[in-house]
């Protein structure tokens, strides 16, 4: 019972981070039916800055956290003004392969910059601490800082598009980008304003994962990955979709935590012979597959 | 006309990846007029209105609105110049209300009492609108749709606004509605453009008509004297 707990917590944790991994990615796409590939590059370049601001100041990543977001906001909106606009007037496919170039650039530049190895942050407000809710559950504190503070965006970006005259802009600029600019909206203004969005909370994940992940030039792709399964599921464009979704991605990442559940309490013996933890993103790439051909518009369907 | 036009193109030239669409097209519009394109399918009427909105390049010619030359500029510069557009695709915003599209409508103004007027003033013009005011835009039906559209380019207090086909796809009687609508605009001391399938009744209610032939203005003059031109009963009555 206790590692089902557990793992039902942890799941729902480290969904919630994904969850704002994955909000820039749905938030471009919606805006102007772009893929970012880069986009994991963007989460990487976050977990940088996180690290470095925390042990340059000796503050903890939380505090430093509106610095990844300028890092991320600029970083977007530099990708987008620089690149991105010139993309969009090619063909699909130049897109995604400018958007994959885009990915290389950013993960060799930071080979070149930061080097090869695994950094870890090792001190920190909330490094190694954590907190025993009872009946054997016990969630690290940096997770849990990650979940609430990725909750906090969420409710952020919905409160952005749904009350403010710059979201309903960005809202008519997904919807219809030439009737939008028949109503005055600077609609090159607008997705530049997405990538800066979507870049300011990808690398605040990236700020907030760098806590309890260790980071490297290559560490993105990963992510890239979990984002799309989470994005695909949830509906590209969808805001809602995605958070609902990386709870689930979430939980299938923990599905190791269940297996061994169901091996102890009923005592299978052939389910302990299969090492389940080994394949932890097998299975979030086999839900991202299953969605693909059984729901290709996602749960919630495209955009809303 | 004596007053100064507000809107003046000419001679513009249009090509589709070298294919002349407009091949020298001028007109002008005065202040409180209302004035008619008219020409067969393909003519370029469309064309010529998003060359006005530059959302089409112009490979030659002038456009100058308000005194402006607004050739150079953005299509959002341009609207916020007063120069307003209602396409004939609509391009509403499917899944947002009918207010929250008029709304949007009303971008380029900060005054939030003028957009409660404005947006008074639109459902007075189309009551049905009020009615349906929460509803998505995608599920109206086409004449809804139509009010929405014009509604929505209303809502901007335009100081000239481009109607292309407003009528197109709609039943006999909405078409006379949607007219009427034209009509009460121009009474109201709205500059209009009007691109229109339904010639006489356009050219009846205009000040002044342009037809335009396979990308060339081809005549010029009073709604009545179109109508009753030769070219103008070749062109469009095949008599
Ligand atoms: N994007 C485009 N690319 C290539 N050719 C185009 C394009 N848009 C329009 N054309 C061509 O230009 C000509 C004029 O089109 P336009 O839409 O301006 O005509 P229109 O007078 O508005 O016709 P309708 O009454 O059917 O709306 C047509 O021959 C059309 O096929
Ligand atoms: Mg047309």
């Amino acid at each position: 019972m206790e590692i089902l707990l557990s793992s039902l917590a942890a799941g729902l944790l480290i969904g919630m981070a994904l969850a704002l991994v994955a909000l820039g990615l749905t938030i471009i796409f919606g805006v102007m039916d772009i893929v970012n590939f880069a986009h994991g590059e963007f989460l990487m370049i976050g977990m940088y800055t996180g690290l470095f601001t925390a042990q340059a100041t000796g503050l903890d990543p939380l505090f430093t956290l509106p610095v990844a977001a300028l890092v991320g906001f600029l970083l977007g909106g530099v990708c987008y003004y620089g690149f991105i606009r010139f993309l969009i007037r090619g063909p699909m496919v130049a897109q995604l392969l400018g958007t994959f170039g885009l990915m290389l650039f950013l993960r060799n530049l930071a080979l070149l910059i930061f080097g090869s190895e695994d950094r870890a942050l090792h001190h920190g407000l909330l490094v190694g601490r954590s907190i025993d809710v009872g009946m054997g559950v016990i969630i690290p504190a940096t997770k849990l800082a990650a979940a609430v503070l990725a909750i906090f965006s969420f409710w952020a970006v919905w409160m952005l598009m749904n009350r403010t005259h710059v979201g309903k802009a960005l809202t008519a600029t997904a919807l219809n980008p030439q009737g939008a600019r028949y109503m005055g909206i600077p609609t090159e203004k607008m997705n530049a304003l997405a990538w800066g969005i979507g870049g300011a909370t990808v690398t605040i994940a990236g700020a907030l994962l760098v806590n309890f992940w260790s980071v490297n030039p290559f560490v993105g792709l990963l992510f890239t990955m979990i984002a799309f399964t989470i994005v695909a599921l949830g509906g590209f464009g969808s805001v809602r979709g995605a958070f609902f979704a990386a709870l689930v991605v979430g939980l299938i990442m923990e599905f190791p935590g269940f297996w061994d559940f169901f091996s102890y309490t009923f005592d299978i013996q052939w389910m302990y012979d299969i090492p389940m933890t080994s394949f932890k993103y097998t299975w979030v790439y086999l839900a991202y597959f299953i969605i693909m051909v059984a729901r290709p518009r996602g749960l919630f369907g495209w955009k809303h | 006309m004596t007053s100064e036009p507000i809107l003046a193109v000419e001679n513009i030239k249009v090509r589709y990846s070298g294919l002349p669409v407009l091949r020298g097209v001028s007109l002008w519009v005065a202040a409180g007029e209302t004035v008619s394109v008219v020409g067969a399918n393909g003519a370029g009427k469309s064309t010529l209105l998003r060359a006005i909105m530059a959302t089409q390049p112009v490979f030659d010619g002038t456009i100058r609105f308000l005194g402006r030359e607004i050739h150079a500029l953005s299509t959002e510069a341009i609207v916020r110049l007063g120069l307003v557009y209602v396409p004939e695709e609509k391009m509403l915003f499917g899944p947002l209300s009918v207010e929250e599209n008029l709304r949007l409508g009303a971008y380029v103004i900060n005054d939030a009492a003028r957009i409660e007027q404005n947006i008074e003033f639109v459902f007075s013009l189309f009551p049905r609108l009020k009615e349906r005011r929460t509803q998505a835009a995608s599920t109206l039906s086409g004449g809804e749709q139509q009010m929405v559209a014009i509604g929505r380019g209303l809502m901007s207090n335009p100081r000239l606004l481009m109607l292309d086909e407003p009528s197109l796809g709609l039943a006999p009687i909405l078409v006379d509605e949607v007219l009427d609508t034209v009509r009460r605009l121009k009474a109201e001391g709205m500059t209009i453009l009007l691109v229109e399938q339904n010639v006489r009744e356009a050219l009846d209610l205009s000040d002044r008509g342009y037809v335009l032939q396979t990308g060339r203005m081809v005549k010029e003059g009073t709604g009545q004297a179109l109508l009753d031109s030769d070219i103008f009963r070749q062109a469009f009555l095949g008599i």
